[in-house]
């Protein structure tokens, strides 16, 4: 059997569909708000964040929640907009903040899966929470039109606030002198990342979700030099990574988080190469 | 009536003031120095000015026909900044951005004022290129059109000249004396380049803690503050 009639069996499955489709949409979120979060020097809250989801999908898990998404979307917008908006004149300062929260839920979490769970296979589940080993390709219906529903969501916004997030992301003081409201949109990036986090993490688990918002936006800035043109890129990229990751991880049955970031890490090689050489011309 | 006055006005950070008891007024088409000692309040000031910061006491009003979101700024440069792939076009846009509540585009006459600014400052030849690869002079060429997007009326410029070159900085003098004179817009200037001051300025706040003085130049030079600050040098 060729690779592709392999490919077009796989396909025939509905769980692989829905796997592709959220993983098309939750890639091209993540790397148009990641090339933001990259240049405001957020990127670690990505990470931080995604800790504190885990955390919270850890507690949804024990309480039973017929929902987890009603309590692990709360909780990491409300740690978010902390991180994002209360940084300036926090005791705490920035990457220490981020430090302490990530690994707090991280710890919480993993306590509590281990007390609590009723389980038999306490590992597993955590392993699978950290890495989506398995999540993205055990998606309901359901789950996918969520995916569906809060990726059109989170691209409206992107796309009618694209130059006030351009200026403050650009210049915070200059935008907020000039009266757009800096403070308004750095609460409202806060919130899409949480959100974008959250989705994430059913595609590459929680350890690897800044991998999703890190490294499109870096491998397209190898490439572009105009804010557009690195958005465009990084959409492309994180696209084009995610589909290339999910075929191989399906095809070779590796696990599909890694699978994805390996993509991304290539990509972001290929684009430094090319960078280097297009310059020296 | 004056554009900005500032009416008994104390500042600070909490509980720690700054400057107190400070009076000043800027009418429309001066050249005002505003210039101290580091840590003086300078940088505060100017927060104060620009509606970032509240004062802790008395008022800072626009008149004149000056809305508080017309005060065009030309910050210091951000290590944000440096690395920042921007083309210079979209740069000089973001500064029309004021008065476009929740419209997600440019209007045919934002873009216009856009190239229109940037002919203005010379730097047309620039606008596809990427920000991060100009040269110091072409960089505060480019934030100054940015800024001329969001005001015709009032520019608050902090320390612009500063790591740039001895002929890039004279460029820029000469360049806001230009917009100063010619298109009659206010500056406001904070520094201690007080040769600049000396030849540019028609007014000097000079501030430590409590107003030392405010005044033209003119008078500002025979005071004995003044006399002491610039070293006796003549106008």
């Amino acid at each position: 059997m060729s690779i592709w009639e392999q490919l077009t069996g796989y396909l025939s499955f509905s769980f692989v569909r829905y796997a592709l489709i959220a993983g098309v949409l939750i890639a091209l979120c993540s790397s148009l708000l990641g090339v933001t979060l990259v240049l405001k020097r957020f990127s670690v809250i990505g990470d931080g964040l995604s800790h504190v989801a885990f955390g919270a999908l850890a507690i949804a898990t024990v309480l039973r929640l017929s929902n987890n998404m009603l309590l692990v979307m709360p909780v990491t917008v409300v740690c978010a907009v902390i991180l994002l908006c209360a940084n300036q004149n926090a005791k705490i300062k920035g990457d220490a903040a981020i430090a302490m929260l990530s690994v707090s839920a991280l710890a919480i979490g993993y306590l509590i899966q281990n007390l609590f769970s009723s389980s038999a296979n306490i590992s597993g589940d955590v392993c699978s929470t950290l890495f989506g080993s398995t999540l993205i390709l055990t998606l309901s219906k359901s789950d996918v039109w969520l995916c569906v529903g809060m990726s059109v969501v989170v691209m409206a916004i992107f796309l009618l606030f694209y130059h006030k997030i351009f200026a403050v992301t650009f210049d915070e003081t200059f935008a907020a002198a000039t009266g757009i409201r800096a403070g308004m949109y750095n609460l409202l990036i806060a919130v899409v990342t949480a959100v974008i986090i959250v989705l994430a993490m059913n595609l590459v688990g929680s350890l690897l979700t800044s991998a999703l918002i890190v490294f499109p936006a870096l491998s397209a800035m190898r490439l572009f030099r105009s804010f557009r043109g690195v958005i465009f890129c990084a959409a492309v990229i994180s696209v084009v990574c995610a589909v290339v990751g999910l075929l191989i991880s399906i095809l070779a049955s590796t696990p599909v988080g890694a699978t994805i970031v390996i993509a991304d890490l290539v990509a972001f090689l290929g684009c430094c190469g090319t960078g280097a050489v297009l310059r020296r011309k | 009536m004056a554009q900005l006055i500032g009416k008994d006005v104390t500042l600070g950070y909490e509980g720690n003031v700054v400057i107190e008891h400070l009076n000043f007024s800027v009418q429309t088409g001066d050249y005002l120095y505003i210039v101290g000692e580091n840590g003086s309040g300078k940088s505060t000031l100017m927060k104060a000015i620009l509606g970032l910061k509240s004062p802790m006491a008395g008022t800072i009003t626009t008149g004149d026909g000056l809305q508080p979101d017309e005060i065009g700024y030309l910050p210091q440069q951000t290590a944000v900044q440096r690395d920042f792939p921007a083309s210079v076009l979209e740069i000089v846009r973001s500064g029309c951005l004021n008065h476009s509540g929740f419209r997600p585009f440019y209007t045919k006459q934002e873009k216009q004022l856009a190239l229109d600014n940037m002919e203005r400052l010379g730097i047309t030849h620039l606008a596809k290129r990427c920000y991060r690869e100009l040269s110091g002079g072409q960089q505060q060429r480019v934030l100054l059109a940015r800024a001329l997007g969001a005001t015709q009326k009032m520019l608050v410029l902090d320390e612009p000249v500063t790591g740039l070159d001895p002929k890039a900085q004279l460029e820029l003098y000469e360049l806001i004396a230009q917009l100063n004179r010619k298109d009659g817009i206010t500056i406001l200037m904070v520094s201690h380049d007080m040769e600049a001051a000396v030849k540019y300025a028609s007014h000097v706040l000079h501030i430590s803690k409590t107003p030392l003085f405010f005044g033209t130049k003119e008078d500002y030079l025979r005071s004995k503050i003044g006399q002491t600050y610039t070293g006796g040098t003549e106008a």
